[in-house]
């Protein structure tokens, strides 16, 4: 599976997106995006960004006010998960010009739409940013 | 309606106005939420697409970041995603995507819209249906839509490619048999010239890879064509976990790609590359010395960085390795053991693993004392995580790193003092076992034991009643190895052992039985030995069973035969038909080992001194503290201080009035008394022993007991009974429960002042004699919960000291690995068969993988039979292990020849002898397979001439060539890489 699910919350650890790559009920996803918000957004800059949970890791990356925090199995790489973290948070910034949580709050669908081309099936697909937003882009200009 | 529509489009508000509205927050969240919902439960219901697709966009919002369920809408997101507008579609795909699973009933509808939107010429909708597929993907949209995806492996467009590339590991998992069709191509991408596509096959043979690396050994010389050549950093790390799964099962690949991956850690920049280098040599090749030293090299670089992350790796890196090079550990203890004071509660985590994998015979008791100290200045949470790891090592194996287990049982003791220990079941449990595994460790255990029930304090701490439960326990059940048995009795009745839950508190007074028996029967003993020597009486009517146990444990069991007369002796003990199952010890209580036993018995219970006056005050004692729990409404309490009070009254008489009975009366009171007690006496002397887990299996059922019978006619017979039972059981308890509600309200009051009551004379009383076990007088006198508070928490630099000294220790105890010499040897652990089964039951399970199984077929080209059909399974089967027999054949006679570069001789070997056994071959196929499987297995043969390509020429021999009609073996990779 790779990744298993992608989450940004903001600082006071409201969801600002869920991504899931395997199916989880209502309940599980509020449970687990509690635990994980407990866990994660207690823990200072000092400290570092891998916390073991339940049977998977979480690797997460603060951006201003907002982390992103994606669960991958076990052996996946943690570093290259932080890169993927990275690059996200460039091609939005590419796409919507110093991005802000506001931005992903009301261009949820978009930023949904980024992740489809970066990820599928839980497997990292695309890691060239003109390569993610040209899509987009190409929408925007049909519609 | 549609004048309603009308108006909702009109007025309806969109996502934007959604957010903002929960952004304002003028009503609460939740109320807000609840009503929007009401909105789009109208707003979805209408005809007019705009709106209802507005409707499911704010509801797909509302589920994803706020969990509103979203599962009635099902349908109208189907009707959405069929629009044939993107705009729309778009909406309802996304909802669709979100919200589906296997148990959406809806989700039999939307296999034509996929297979449709799979075929449109607007790559957007592919994609669209592509992501749909590879989320919500079923067992039925696998089957049905496998061709699609097929056609869409060789879609010219790169953007449907790669999607289609990584929807098919979502289609394997759930059809199998897809790897007929679709494997090729899948294949044939990994030789593509485009990036993203590659990345994107790599991506989904990593994945594969992980679930069952052998089925993918064939392909490794495309994956080391991808490790040599590819400079794309995300690619080299998924050819890395590839290949560090099938090095493991292939030590020649091993061999080949140790090289090429040094070459990447030497030259990489970047740290996530050089961590999966790292990673993969450190688990996958770790005999290859020379890649090892470099990877641990590049290890201590994470170490000495600052950035946390790599710290935290590298730890983790050093724990992959431990169990193999534990220098490399040792290397970087310093590092290690510097890291159990870090700021981060993960990277102190990582440390106390590692330093656990440290320990050894030679080093546990040093590593576990620094441990113990450092726990008692940490915070709670990492102090029990430290006590935990101590007590799961040392446990490990049937305790296999400890030598000394007396100093094991004082660290047990010294954790319970540990202020934030709640380890209470674990330590409970291992007082127990190595108390029963043990039998050098009791005495020290009991002594042990004794301190913590002494101790009035820690009945204040609820974590740690379980332990002093097993206390309690082992005192009562070892009491012949206890200094001061009267102390000891004080102690299991002390008043504030009402602080206990019941169910402890009755092994509590269980363990006050056992122990007013041994005194008893000290006693009666010590009295008889003194009589005996008066009027010259045998001690042999005396039972001898506990002393024989302690004497047969001091004597070495030197006198291990076992006299006739003591046989005799016990030939009119009721226990004597337990007894030849019993202990060794007490067959050997022979007349020698009686003088033997007494000896030492007056010898160690000297200072005891049960005298008349000393046994009467215990008497006294038991019967003052059990007689309010005689009333408890715990049955377990009530029952057994009955059994207790019950047994005093029994003797007491006897043993406790002396003065007003002659002489020889007195001796045949005694005799009475003592042969009750020494009846009891032996009930307790049984030797425990630990049960195996599996010993309820090997009790073999008697015959004519019918376990699985049907019970079905029980309530017939039980019919019958169950009136006059019934009425019986009312007739006799009536009296008795009325008589339990009168005075259960006395009863309660009584109980309630009672024991304070009584306990402070007591306790004043049990504080006189044995003052100095307590703990400070205020302390213990103070609040009702007077558990010593926890430390301050520790300074860093008083930490760092800690991690020195730490250091220093290690230093002296890790760097020579010798053995050092025990001063006494290892005592005898008892193990049982269960042990065992437990700890081999940790081996893999062979993994029948449907998916696996389909693989193979396809890359060693065999036939294609569809692996749901079961009738050809087996055939299928030997058909498999044929080929790959095909393959080792190969192997073996390049291997023996030894001449890599040489070709054609094997061949012409191999194809004659596959000639042989042609005709067989085709007579099988004739018999089994359709034309369907024909083609396909033209298809994997043709898939291996390809993969073959490298070795070229011989595609004519590989064409003709049939499977070989031996016995299975495992499948070998094919040489052509080696």
């Amino acid at each position: 599976m790779g990744i298993r699910f992608i989450l940004m919350v903001n600082k006071q650890g409201q969801t600002r997106l869920a991504q899931y790559y395997e199916w989880l009920t209502l309940e599980e996803r509020r449970a687990l995006e509690g635990e994980i918000v407990r866990k994660c957004l207690a823990r200072t800059e000092q400290q570092c960004s891998f916390v073991e949970h339940r049977n998977y890791k979480i690797v997460y990356r603060r951006y201003a006010s907002l982390f992103f925090l994606v669960g991958v199995d076990n052996d996946e790489n943690e570093l290259a998960i932080l890169e993927f973290i990275h690059l996200l948070v460039e091609t939005m910034d590419r796409h919507f010009g110093n991005v802000c949580e506001l931005d992903i709050m009301f261009h949820l669908e978009k930023a949904h739409f980024m992740l489809e081309e970066m990820v599928m099936n839980g497997c990292i697909v695309e890691t060239s940013k003109s390569n993610i937003l040209s899509p987009i882009q190409l929408m925007e200009k049909m519609s | 309606m549609a004048g309603t529509s009308i108006m909702e489009t009109l007025f309806q508000r969109d996502l934007d106005d959604l957010i903002k509205g929960i952004r304002q927050q003028q009503i609460k969240e939740s109320l807000f939420i609840s009503k929007a919902i009401e909105e789009i439960r109208r707003e979805i219901k209408s005809t007019d697409l705009p709106t209802k697709s507005a409707a499911l966009q704010k509801l797909s919002y509302l589920s994803s970041l706020h969990g509103a369920d979203m599962s009635f809408a099902a349908f109208h997101a189907v009707e959405v995603m069929s629009s044939p507008q993107f705009f729309y579609k778009k909406i309802g795909y996304h909802a669709v995507t979100q919200s589906f699973n296997d148990d959406t009933p809806v989700i039999l509808l939307i296999t034509n819209q996929l297979r449709k939107d799979l075929n449109s010429s607007n790559q957007f909708e592919v994609s669209l249906a592509l992501e749909c597929l590879s989320r919500i993907g079923n067992v039925d949209l696998a089957r049905d839509l496998t061709p699609e995806v097929f056609t869409l492996l060789s879609s010219s467009k790169v953007f449907i490619k790669k999607k289609a590339i990584a929807v098919v590991l979502r289609v394997f998992e759930k059809y199998p048999d897809a790897v007929r069709v679709c494997f090729k191509r899948l294949v044939e991408n990994l030789e593509s010239s485009e990036p993203v596509i590659l990345s994107a096959v790599v991506g989904v043979f990593c994945e594969l890879c992980l679930k069952d690396p052998r089925s993918y050994l064939p392909l490794a010389p495309e994956f080391y064509k991808i490790l040599v050549d590819s400079k794309n950093n995300w690619l080299l790390i998924k050819v890395l976990k590839i290949f560090a799964k099938l090095a493991t099962l292939e030590p020649r690949l091993a061999k080949r790609v140790v090289e090429p991956i040094c070459e990447l850690m030497r030259r990489t920049e970047a740290k996530s590359l050089l961590f999966e280098c790292i990673r993969t040599v450190l688990s996958s090749l770790s005999e290859y010395e020379s890649a090892v030293k470099l990877a641990v090299v590049k290890v201590r670089e994470f170490l000495v960085d600052d950035d946390p992350n790599l710290k935290y790796l590298g730890l983790q890196a050093l724990s992959i390795i431990a169990p193999k090079h534990l220098w490399a550990v040792l290397e970087n203890k310093d590092f290690v053991i510097k890291s159990l004071s870090d700021g981060d509660y993960n990277i102190k985590l990582e440390s106390l693993r590692l330093l656990m994998s440290m320990v050894s015979e030679s080093n546990v008791a040093e590593i576990s004392r620094v441990l113990i100290n450092y726990a008692l200045k940490s915070d709670p949470e990492f102090c029990n995580q430290i006590l935990g790891s101590i007590l799961s090592t040392c446990c490990r194996n049937l305790y296999e790193v400890i030598v000394d287990f007396d100093w094991y049982a004082s660290l047990l003791g010294e954790m319970v003092r540990i202020p934030h220990c709640q380890k209470g079941e674990e330590i409970e449990h291992q007082i127990i076992d190595i108390a029963m595994r043990v039998k050098d460790v009791r005495p020290a255990l009991v002594h042990v034991c004794r301190n913590l029930l002494i101790d009035p304090a820690l009945l204040g701490n609820p974590f740690l009643h379980r332990i002093l439960s097993a206390a309690a326990w082992v005192s009562g059940e070892y009491v012949e190895f206890s200094r001061n048995p009267f102390e000891l009795m004080e102690a299991l009745l002390q008043p504030r052992t009402n602080l206990l839950l019941p169910s402890i508190r009755a092994v509590y007074v269980q363990s006050v039985f056992k122990v007013l028996i041994f005194c008893a029967h000290s006693y009666l003993l010590h009295k008889e030995n003194i009589s005996s020597v008066n009027t010259d009486n045998l001690a042999s009517e005396v039972p001898e069973s506990v002393f024989a146990r302690m004497s047969c444990e001091n004597s070495d069991f030197a006198t291990s035969e076992a006299p006739a007369s003591s046989e005799q002796h016990d030939s009119f003990n009721p226990r004597n038909i337990n007894q030849s199952f019993g202990d060794l010890s007490i067959e050997n209580g022979g007349d020698a080992t009686v003088s033997n036993g007494q000896a030492s018995t007056s010898a160690s219970l000297g200072r005891n001194s049960f005298t008349h006056e000393s046994i009467v005050n215990l008497f006294n004692i038991v019967e003052l503290a059990l007689g309010p729990l005689s009333r408890s409404h715990d049955v377990e309490i009530q029952e057994r201080a009955r059994n207790v009070l019950g047994f005093t009254d029994l003797i007491e008489q006897e043993i406790l009035n002396p003065v007003v009975q002659g002489e020889e009366n007195l001796a045949r009171a005694e005799t009475e008394a003592s042969r009750v007690v020494k009846l009891m006496c032996d009930a307790f002397s049984e030797e425990l022993g630990p049960v195996s887990t599996s010993a309820q299996d090997r009790v073999p059922v008697p015959d004519g007991l019918l376990l699985k019978e049907n019970l079905a006619d029980l309530e017939t017979i039980c019919g019958d009974i169950q009136l006059p039972l019934s009425s019986s059981f009312s007739l006799s308890s009536t009296p008795l429960g009325e008589a339990v509600d009168i005075s259960r309200t006395n009863l309660q009051s009584k109980d309630e002042t009672e024991p304070s009551h009584e306990s402070t004379s007591l306790l004043a009383e049990h504080r006189k004699r044995h003052g100095l076990y307590y703990l400070a007088s205020e302390k213990s006198e103070g609040a009702s919960n007077d558990y010593p508070p926890a430390n301050d928490p520790m300074s860093q630099d008083k930490l760092n000291d800690d991690a020195e000294d730490l250091l220093k220790l290690t230093e002296q105890s890790l760097a020579p690995k010798k053995k050092p010499n025990q001063a006494k040897p290892r005592p005898v652990v008892l193990k049982l068969d269960g042990d065992e089964i437990s700890i081999a039951a940790k081996k893999p399970e062979l993994k029948g993988d449907l998916l696996s199984g389909v693989v193979q077929d396809v890359l060693l080209g065999n036939d294609g039979v569809p692996s749901s059909s079961r009738s050809n399974r087996s055939e299928n089967l030997s058909g498999k292990s044929k080929g790959k027999e095909k393959l080792s054949t190969d192997l073996s006679l390049e291997t023996k020849e030894n001449v890599p570069g040489e070709k054609m001789p094997d061949h012409v070997n191999t194809s004659s002898r596959r000639s042989k056994h042609r005709s067989h071959g085709k007579e099988r196929r004739q018999k089994g397979q359709g034309k369907d499987g024909e083609e396909k297995e033209d298809n994997g043969q043709k898939e291996k001439r390809k993969s073959n390509h490298h070795r070229g020429k011989h595609k004519a021999h590989q064409r003709a060539d049939e499977p070989l009609n031996v016995v299975a073996q495992t499948p070998v990779i094919p040489d052509f890489l080696l």
